[in-house]
Parts: C-alpha cells; structure tokens; sequence
C-alpha cells in the first residue's frame, strides 16, 4: 500500500502513543529528524523508549524529550557528549535507563529486526562489562556474544527526498541508520524535502524501497 | 619491519603521527580513530592511494571542510564537517560495521588508556564512580580491522606505564592490538611478545627498567 502522506509533521507522528519504543534516525545532528522530533514533543507521548546512536545533543530534538522525562529508556552507543546535559541529568538522577551497545551491534541489531534474524553472536563486545550476562561461544576459536534484535513500534527518519511510492533516498552521511530503522518499526514515518511523483526516482538509486515506508511527510530544506 | 633504530629526542605528535602514516601499506582502507589518530590523515601521501573510512557512513574521506565546502550532512565519526574524495561512497550503519567486523578495513588507528602485553585494548571507559558510560564504535573498531594499531602517551602523568602486565580499566577488546606508537617507543605485539622496534629519548635498557613487562629488542 503506498505511504499516507501527512500534511505537516504533527499529523505524521500523531499515532505514537504513550510507552512506544521509537526508533530514531541520525548520527549527531546529520539525519537526525528534527521537525518529527519536536512534533513527537508536541504531541505529549511519554513513557517512551528511544533508540538512537546518542542522547540528545544541547538544547533541540531528543534532548529536550528527555528533559521533559518523556523517555523512559534510551537504548544508544553514545550518550556522553560535552553536550549532552539533560541525559547527564536525568542519568545522575536515576530518571532513565540506559542500555549502552556498542554501535555496530546496535546497527546490527535494528537489522536484525528489520531483516526477521532471532538474533546473532558477534565479536564485538566479547570480553567486556557490555558483554556480561549475555550467552557466549567459541567459534572456530574466537569468542562470540548473542546479541538480540531491536524492534520498534515506530521509527522517524530523514531522507532527501520520496516519491509517492515511498522509495527514498538520502543524503551523503545523513544516510547513517535511515534505512535500517525503516525496516524495523511497524509504522515509519519519514521526513523528506520533497515527494516527486512514481517513477521520478531512479530505481537503480532508490536506497530504501517504499515496502518498508508508511507515513511521509515534506520539511522544507535538506540541511 | 624495518631494524630497531632509536632517537635521542622523543617523538613529537606530529612525528607519531608521521610515522603511523609511513606504516600504512600502500592502497589501503584504513579508519582513523578521534583524537591523535586523525592527524595521521596530514601525513599520508597522494601516492600512497589510501582510502579513509568513517564508520558514520562513508568511504574515500577527504580533509576537514573549510568555509563554503562545510556541509552538516557530510560529517566524520567525530560530528566534524568533512569532504568527499572522487570515488566516495555512502552507506548505512549496518553496512558499515560489517565492512569493519567482517575484516574488510586493512588498518584501525585508534587512542588507549592502556594495552596489555597481550594486545589487549581498554580504550572507552574509565570505570571511575559516576562516570557516565559512552562507548560508540571503539568496541566495533577495535576488533575488526585486520590490524589495530595505538597511539598513545606511553606513561601516565603519574609516570606510570600505559603498556601492562594486564589491564586495569575496563575492556575494549581482547588481542587486538598489533603495534602502539608511543613518544618514547614504538612496539609491535605477536605471538614471540613484545618487540620494542625503535626508541626515542630513552634507551632500551631504560624502557625495559620502566616496563613492568618482558621487552625484546628489535633486531
């Protein structure tokens, strides 16, 4: 079925409900979904769990869903930043979870979900605090950890641009976790620059194709 | 390896830096870590034909953008605006870890607290009290490149060594690392140990005096 096209950014995110896991796209301020963002803000939901490389960045986006104590849990790689003062807070405070992956695997498990996987043993992390608890085993000598996929209700996320169909493609490195969020939420909503009609894409080009889009929304600029 | 050589001076950052970039085999794709390691993108040369990866998402990195050319969609691991070399390529995260752990990447240049005899990585954690725990791709960089190499101040501002029996901060990753280039020394770990390659501003006995490992002396 081809994407619901919502009118503003509001409409799009209006279906996250109190206690979602969200997906949330970009690495930094680089395909972050800023205006679906403000709009999840805008919209009230809370008791959210977020999955995102890092945990908001100064005072914009994530950040300020986490100052509000809408985010219950943070699943991410990177949430230390010299910016990243509300998580800090609310972290210190015992206000949210975290559960720290190390990126790949993070990477891996959103694929994993997207991809129908029940869950893989990779190298990374073996060894480690971030390993422990976790199932191990030596394959052909080398140490592995179960690692499970990451799934979610919804994902927002940015590309350049859309056709009506919902194929999309993005943005040099503002690509980062897009396509593999897409796959993973039962519902995706996308932020995009501009929606050209069926056909205009390029087929060969389209990164994400629209099988894995439900809602796309137009945000004027790309940057 | 070249012969064991050694220096009177210590070797500045930017001599570090040099040298990791002369040790790069010719043609290879190799992942800069933040800090120290990007400087070694200064020194590599044209001919070399090396092509830099940054694990937010692209291959065929070129320098820090300036003025015009900066793009906040075209950034490093480290969030700093970047250019693209002709023959970049952009793809997703999960492609680009795969490209890291299936051993795709030749040579991962990264900073450490500490190294074990063993090559035994901790790089991400400080395990202090109250530290807020952070580690993005340097569990994933660690173990992934067919080589991990370090650069690091070998000895703490308290004056000990960084380069130990065993670690005492948290793990990064187990056996990984294959070189660390040190101010004060360069090594290179294998099965045989670890072999001091060239020293600088110290002497092989003095290094071995302050290690608190076996040291072999380069041939």
């Amino acid at each position: 079925m081809a994407p619901r096209i919502a009118t503003s950014a509001a409409e799009a995110v209006s279906g996250i409900h109190d206690g979602s896991t969200v997906l949330i796209g970009g690495f930094g301020n680089a395909g972050q979904p800023m205006e679906l963002i403000d709009a999840l803000m805008d919209c009230g939901a809370t008791d959210l769990t977020v999955v995102n490389n890092n945990a908001g960045q100064a005072d914009a986006g994530l950040a300020l869903l986490i100052k509000e104590r809408r985010v219950k849990k943070v699943i991410c790689s990177f949430p230390r930043q010299s910016d990243s003062w509300h998580f800090d807070e609310a972290y210190r405070a015992g206000e949210i979870e975290l559960e720290l992956v190390p990126q790949g695997n993070l990477a891996e498990r959103i694929r994993a979900a997207g991809a129908g996987i029940g869950g893989f043993f990779t190298p990374t992390g073996y060894g480690t605090m971030l390993a422990e608890g976790k199932e191990t085993r030596v394959i052909d000598g080398k140490g592995y950890v179960l690692e499970t996929p990451i799934s979610a209700d919804f994902a927002i996320i940015k590309a350049q641009r859309a056709d009506t169909l919902g194929n999309l493609v993005y943005r040099k490195t503002a690509r980062n976790f897009g396509p593999i969020m897409a796959t993973a939420a039962k519902k995706s909503i996308v932020q995009v620059s501009e929606i050209v009609a069926a056909g205009e894409l390029d087929p060969e080009n389209v990164i994400t194709p629209g099988i894995f889009v439900d809602t796309l929304v137009t945000i004027g600029g790309t940057k | 390896m070249s012969e064991y050589t050694s220096t009177d001076a210590a070797l500045s950052r930017d001599e570090m830096a040099k040298l990791v970039a002369a040790d790069i085999p010719a043609g290879a794709f190799v992942n800069l870590g933040i800090g120290q390691p990007t400087n070694v993108s200064n020194f590599l040369t044209t001919e070399q034909g090396v092509t830099l990866h940054t694990e937010n998402g692209m291959l065929g990195m070129g320098p820090v953008a300036t003025g015009e050319d900066i793009d906040g969609e075209l950034i490093n691991a480290g969030k700093i605006p970047v250019t693209e070399l002709p023959g970049a390529s952009y793809f997703h995260h999960a492609d680009s870890f795969a490209m890291m752990r299936g051993g795709h990447l030749d040579v991962c240049v990264l900073g450490a607290f500490q190294v074990s005899q063993e090559g035994d990585l901790a790089n991400w954690h400080t395990g202090a009290p109250g530290a807020i725990p952070a580690v993005g791709g340097a569990m994933d960089l660690a173990i992934g490149a067919k080589q991990t190499w370090v650069m690091m101040g070998l000895f703490t501002k308290a004056g000990e060594s960084k380069l130990v029996e065993e670690l005492s901060y948290p793990v990064t990753g187990l056996g990984c690392v294959s070189r660390i280039y040190t101010e004060s020394a360069i090594f290179v770990i294998d099965q045989s140990g670890v072999t001091v390659r060239s020293t600088h501003g110290i002497t092989f006995e003095e290094l071995a005096e302050r290690l608190p490992i076996e040291l072999i002396r380069g041939a």
